[in-house]
């Protein structure tokens, strides 16, 4: 049992922990937060697979950006977190078993493969090397490009769908 | 190191709880948020995958960076999808918008 093992079971535990309060939480803010720390703990499980580019982006992108616009979402939202609703629908025992089996089945199947693991260290500058490969146009440049085109559509998108007419 | 099984392992689980909550909720932005665990754990087993096998070969990064990108456009349309939606039928319940439904 050495730190990192530690350490995952201590982030493994937020994200998870995080998420299962997220899906009972019984205000839509309330799993906004949990949503939040959730994604918290996989940035730290991101620190642990020496990504640290991911985990900062992590922090950036999904706890930043999409997190504050699910909480402006939820704010305009507002007329909905009065009522006394349940907030789970009529087939949520159905949804929880099919959950819980493909979690079963996923796990025999992690448990039974012998994954081709190696041990080498991540070598130095493998951030300039993702750099590279994503503007190289013998790598990825391609669907680099086609990423930023979907964001740009997607946001004018975004913006003529609601706006005032 | 951790074993690779834990991670995987750890992914399932939380892609099975957002699969949970994207079927189970009927808030809209709970939904996505459900979708949003789900993109998490995907690249959970990307970034995992990377590490393990080879770190010398970055795809699995490129592919986790696409995922981001990939699930910042997703949020910013569903959001703008639901509030749309809230304006016109003053609701975001997934069980009373029906009009595309027979």
């Amino acid at each position: 049992m050495t730190l990192q093992h530690v350490l995952f079971l201590v982030f493994g535990a937020v994200a998870l922990g995080a998420a299962i309060g997220m899906v009972t939480a019984r205000r839509v803010f309330h799993a906004a937060l949990w949503m939040l720390l959730s994604f918290f703990g996989v940035a730290g499980l991101y620190v642990l697979l020496e990504a640290p580019f991911f985990a900062a982006a992590q922090l950036f992108v999904y706890m930043g950006a999409i997190g504050i616009l699910i909480i402006f979402a939820i704010m305009l939202t507002r007329g909905m977190m009065r009522q006394r609703l349940p907030r789970v629908n009529d087939q949520w025992w159905f949804a929880g078993l099919l959950a819980a089996v493909l979690l079963g089945v996923l796990a025999w199947l992690i448990w039974q493969g012998p994954w081709p693991v190696s041990a080498a260290a991540v070598p130095e500058g493998s951030l300039h090397r993702l750099g590279t490969v994503l503007v190289d146009p013998e790598g990825y440049a391609l669907p680099f490009e086609v990423a930023s085109v979907l964001l740009v559509m997607s946001l004018i998108g975004a913006v003529t769908i609601v706006r005032e007419r | 190191m951790v074993p690779l099984t834990w991670y995987l392992i750890l992914a399932a689980a939380l892609f099975c709880v957002g699969l949970y909550a994207v079927l189970a909720r009927r808030n809209a932005i709970a939904i996505l948020m459900g979708i949003e665990l789900m993109l998490n754990a995907v690249n959970i087993n990307l970034l995992a995958f990377w590490r393990y096998t080879d770190p010398m070969v970055p795809t699995g990064q490129a592919f986790a960076a696409f995922v981001y990108a990939v699930a910042a456009a997703e949020v910013a349309v569903g959001l703008a999808l639901i509030v749309s939606i809230y304006r016109n039928r003053e609701t975001v319940d997934v069980d009373e918008i029906n009009l595309l439904k027979w």
